[in-house]
């Protein structure tokens, strides 16, 4: 079957449109429905398009943020008041992917991309949804959960908290080509002090399972202490607990497990 | 930045050069810059249809069965092509020069011997049309045991990868299954010397990963004959290459190349050609058959791996006494071009030094890997990073600065080589002394007076007693030959060496035809 | 097969082209308008060589969908010369042996333009963040990196 393209003005026509053709993806940046195109993917047969300018949208002056799902990394890059999340966007491709490729999208990117998930998923996101029934909140480690099966569901938006503070969102991607090339592992850490004590640590993993990760162990580590020497290593010597990467040409699943708690341990102590 | 070391063998040389040093510009270089170097997809024909291929699942199988039924009812579909259709279904590259025997099918007919083989060709209106009917091919396998390893390759009871080389091991001058050299008593020497080392190398398979994939683009011409675009780095030879498969004189087709996007030896196996051209055959229409990145990464031919182990033993002053190595050359599936690898490794030892007592063993070895192929130095390059590693581990071993130890054991002019050649126009240790000065690497002045003119010959130019092997000659079948090798000359010749695809070596007046110096280009020449 | 009428500004001039669904922009490029200037190298982002601007903005033309330009400008390396002159990037990439093979060429000249048009001094870091998303398996970086630097070198001794 030739492929077809739909392109409507709302997101809830398009969400209709995607879930009711199970051969139906939706477009966002392109990174990912056209190179599975390009590569003979045949189980694509529709694309779904919207123009709807809600999810173009940054919303960043307040305490909550939402990123439209057709938000790409170039303007995240260009948004002063999202300067927290430079790192995770500036470590996604060269400038052309950065250009194309979206905040909704890399939802969807499987290992070893979809590195601005890890940083979402430590700033505990929630994503926001259409599907045939009405759009609805998901908490973003739900989505993740359940990712394979959402390529009838329409992403809107993202949205999350921002830091308290500049030093409480730490990020950082582990790749052997810098700055582009997929992750060998991505970290991202979000750690609220109240006074000198963490409250609230998130610790997200990528390519250390085939989805973006949480590693309680590590957060456990780090709860209710302050950041010294003692919970770092404490921190990073948990990192790997939990996790099951996988083996491709980037890494071994064995070095990722063997690192994991080094890099940790450095973006803790403010090393990367 | 380029500089000319002219103080180096300034004797030796009239300075009169007019180009080297200066900057010249690339004949292909405004081409490039405005986009216009006409590669072979910059070609787009009339009525173009695209070919894919329907590659094994399996990395060792036998196919039971291959229904296309389907697939050729399929939307756009102007044919598909089996291992049937292909006039001559087998083939080796280097069989041109009559060196191997035929081992590789275009497309797969009894069974698959490698992840990705081509087993079915389909020629559609459009890549997705080609694309939806691949998905269409139904393919019956029964998987066999498979095996990746060249060590486990080579032991009793291993799967036989490929029944033309029923040992997994491609057969030298109709008899050998492996490269030999022999030089001296490396295993007496050993058993004297102060310090032996035994250490084990291995390199992966690289791939080259061209930023132009593999492609050819084959219309059927106003005067009968076929037009071919390609990226091969190797045009006649491909020319020849499909004249065979395709069993039709070599005139048939005007091949059009030589602007290639990167090849680094990737793109010298004709790997998309034959199929090309026998697809406007069929049609009669043009057909462009291009790998995607994927297939380039996964099935296009890699650098082969290599697995080496070497053991030395070397005085307490550092002169190393015997090298002993045995070093397997993963050729894949196929032979394509790695049986003329191991006759480089086996002509490269013991590396670029003095050694009176050098034994090694090479072999080039099938497994159920992806074909290997050419890639820069391929033969010579893993061997090099052994060795290279051997001599740090061994300087370390006796004490001695890595440098200096390489110009302790570097090889000079007069020196008897392992192979029974002397050795002229020496010069690492110049090259070592120049490396150290550059990289500010101190060196004993000894050291810096050393010279690859000076001290050698003599006691070094003894070719050491060397105790014969007894063995029975193995009775191999000669070897297959085919209608389209060259008939058989009237006196009988040792097998031609197989020259290199890539880098031809310097042609030099009738060089003398002995043993493996034939094979190799490393062998320098006089410097004037 | 449906087809869909397609109009965007290439290279200054108005095209219109009917496309597949589903087809790129560097096959509607390549096939449909005859500019074999964008390179097909992975198809999937990795390389860069069809590289493109799109309302002078990066892009990958190889995941572009050919629909998404439409009533856009389109902008590749056959535009970029001024008549018969080269381009100062061109000219840069010329004398400073910033080619080998040439394949990456197109999308590297590219990328070096979308840079040099937002910044016209740029540091030596920014050209190698500019071409990052580029491959040159020659591995010619060096040549490259300096070419732009020369190139806007040469723009700013013209202001």
């Amino acid at each position: 079957m030739p492929v077809t393209v739909k392109t409507f003005t709302s997101s809830g026509e398009a969400a209709a449109a995607l879930s009711s053709d199970r051969s139906a993806r939706y477009l966002g940046g392109g990174t990912l429905v056209m190179r599975a195109l390009n590569e003979g993917d045949v189980s694509i047969s529709t694309i779904v398009r919207a123009n709807d300018h809600a999810m173009m949208r940054i919303d960043a002056t307040g305490s909550r943020v939402t990123l439209g799902a057709g938000v790409t990394f170039a303007r995240i890059l260009a948004e002063r008041d999202l300067a927290f999340l430079h790192p995770p966007a500036r470590s996604i491709g060269g400038p052309a992917v950065r250009n194309m490729g979206t905040v909704g999208g890399n939802l969807f990117a499987s290992n070893p991309y979809g590195d601005f998930t890890v940083a979402m998923l430590a700033l505990d996101a929630t994503v926001s949804v259409q599907g045939g029934l009405g759009s609805r909140e998901v908490p973003i480690e739900e989505f993740l959960q359940s990712r394979e099966r959402q390529t009838g569901t329409l992403v809107l938006a993202i949205s999350f908290t921002k830091p308290a503070s500049a030093d409480a969102f730490r990020y950082c991607k582990i790749a052997r080509i810098k700055p582009k090339g997929g992750a060998v592992i991505t970290l991202a850490a979000y750690l609220p002090m109240n006074g000198s004590r963490i409250v609230g640590a998130r610790v997200a993993l990528g390519s250390m399972a085939p989805i973006p990760i949480r590693a309680r162990a590590a957060e456990r580590a780090l709860e209710g202490r302050s950041l010294d020497a003692s919970t770092i290593s404490a921190a990073a010597t948990a990192a790997v607990e939990g996790t099951s990467p996988g083996d491709n040409a980037l890494a071994s699943a064995w070095y990722r497990r063997e690192i994991v708690g080094v890099h940790l341990r450095r973006l803790l102590s403010g090393q990367e | 930045m380029l500089e000319l070391r002219k103080d180096i063998f300034a004797d030796e040389r009239d300075d009169n050069l007019k180009e080297i040093g200066k900057g010249t510009q690339r004949q292909d270089m405004l081409g490039h810059v405005t986009g216009t170097s006409p590669y072979f997809d910059d070609h787009k024909l009339q009525g173009m249809l695209h070919l894919k291929v329907v590659r094994s699942a399996h990395s060792h199988a036998r196919l039971r069965r291959v229904d296309t039924s389907e697939a050729e009812r399929s939307q756009g579909v102007r044919r598909v092509i089996r291992g049937s259709d292909v006039p001559r279904n087998l083939n080796t590259l280097l069989s041109l020069i009559n060196f191997g025997k035929d081992d590789e099918p275009s497309l797969a007919v009894d069974k698959v011997r490698y992840k990705g083989e081509p087993i079915v060709a389909i020629v559609a209106e459009s890549p997705r049309e080609a694309y939806e009917a691949i998905a269409k091919v139904k393919i019956d396998y029964e998987p066999l045991p498979a095996v990746f390893d060249v060590e486990e390759a080579l032991k009793p009871g291993a799967p036989v990868v490929n029944e033309v080389y029923p040992k997994n091991t491609f057969t030298y001058y109709e008899t050998y299954d492996h490269q030999k050299l022999r030089f001296g008593d490396a295993d007496r020497a050993l058993a004297s010397a102060d310090h032996v080392l035994e250490q084990r190398y291995e390199m992966s398979p690289i791939e080259h990963a061209p930023t132009e994939t593999n492609g050819s683009i084959a219309a059927p011409d106003t005067n009968g004959r076929y037009i071919v675009y390609t990226s091969t780095q190797a045009l006649f030879f491909s020319v020849d290459t499909c004249a065979k498969i395709l069993d039709v004189p070599s005139n048939t087709f005007h091949f059009i190349g030589g602007t290639v996007g990167g090849g680094f030896g990737g793109k010298v196996d004709t790997l998309t050609e034959p199929l090309c051209i026998l697809g406007a055959m069929l049609t009669g229409r043009p057909v462009r058959y291009v790998f995607g990145r994927e297939e380039e990464m996964q099935y296009g031919p890699p650098r082969g791996a290599e697995r080496i182990y070497i053991k030395d033993g070397v005085t307490r002053d550092g002169r190393i006494v015997a090298r002993k190595i045995r070093a397997y050359f993963d050729s894949g599936a196929y032979t394509r071009l790695s049986s003329y690898a191991a006759v480089k490794c086996a002509a490269h030892l013991p590396g670029p030094y003095t050694i009176p007592n050098v034994y090694g063993d090479v072999y080039c070895v099938f497994t159920n890997r992806t074909p290997a192929t050419a890639m820069r130095g391929f033969g010579v390059t893993a061997m090099d990073f052994a060795i290279e590693c051997q001599m740090d581990k061994l300087a370390h071993l006796v004490g001695m600065d890595p440098m200096e130890f390489r110009i302790l054991n570097a090889y000079r002019d007069g020196d008897m080589k392992a192979h029974r050649r002397e050795a002229k126009n020496t010069a690492l240790i110049e090259c070592v002394q120049v490396a150290a000065e550059k990289a500010k690497w101190p060196i004993r002045e000894e050291f810096k007076r050393m010279s690859s003119r000076k001290d050698g010959g003599g006691a070094r130019a003894a070719v050491t007693p060397t105790p014969r092997e007894t063995h029975a000659p193995l009775a191999a079948p000669p070897q297959q030959r085919t209608t389209y090798d060259r008939p058989p000359v009237a006196t009988r010749e040792p097998p031609p060496p197989p020259p290199p695809p890539v880098s031809p070596p310097p042609s030099r007046p009738t060089a003398p035809s002995h043993g493996a110096t034939r094979f190799s280009s490393v062998f320098g020449t006089r410097r004037r | 097969m449906a087809k869909t009428a397609l109009q965007f500004r290439h290279n200054g001039r108005d095209v219109a082209i009917f496309v597949d669904g589903g087809t790129n922009l560097l096959v509607a490029l390549r096939e449909l308008i005859g500019d074999m200037t964008p390179k097909f190298g992975c198809g999937q982002g990795g390389c860069g060589t069809c590289s493109v601007l799109i309302d002078g903005e990066l892009h990958l033309s190889c995941l572009t969908l050919a629909e998404t330009v439409a009533g856009r400008s389109v902008e590749t390396l056959d535009g970029i010369k001024d008549g018969p002159n080269l381009h100062p990037l061109q000219r840069a990439f010329a004398d400073n042996f910033a080619a080998q093979c040439g394949y990456c060429t197109p999308g590297m000249l590219m990328a070096a333009k979308a840079l040099l048009d937002r910044n016209s001094q740029p540091s030596r870091a920014e050209v190698v963040e500019a071409i990052s998303g580029n491959i040159c398996r020659c591995t010619g970086y060096e040549p490259i990196i300096n070419a732009v630097l020369a190139a806007a070198s040469v723009s700013r001794a013209r202001a």
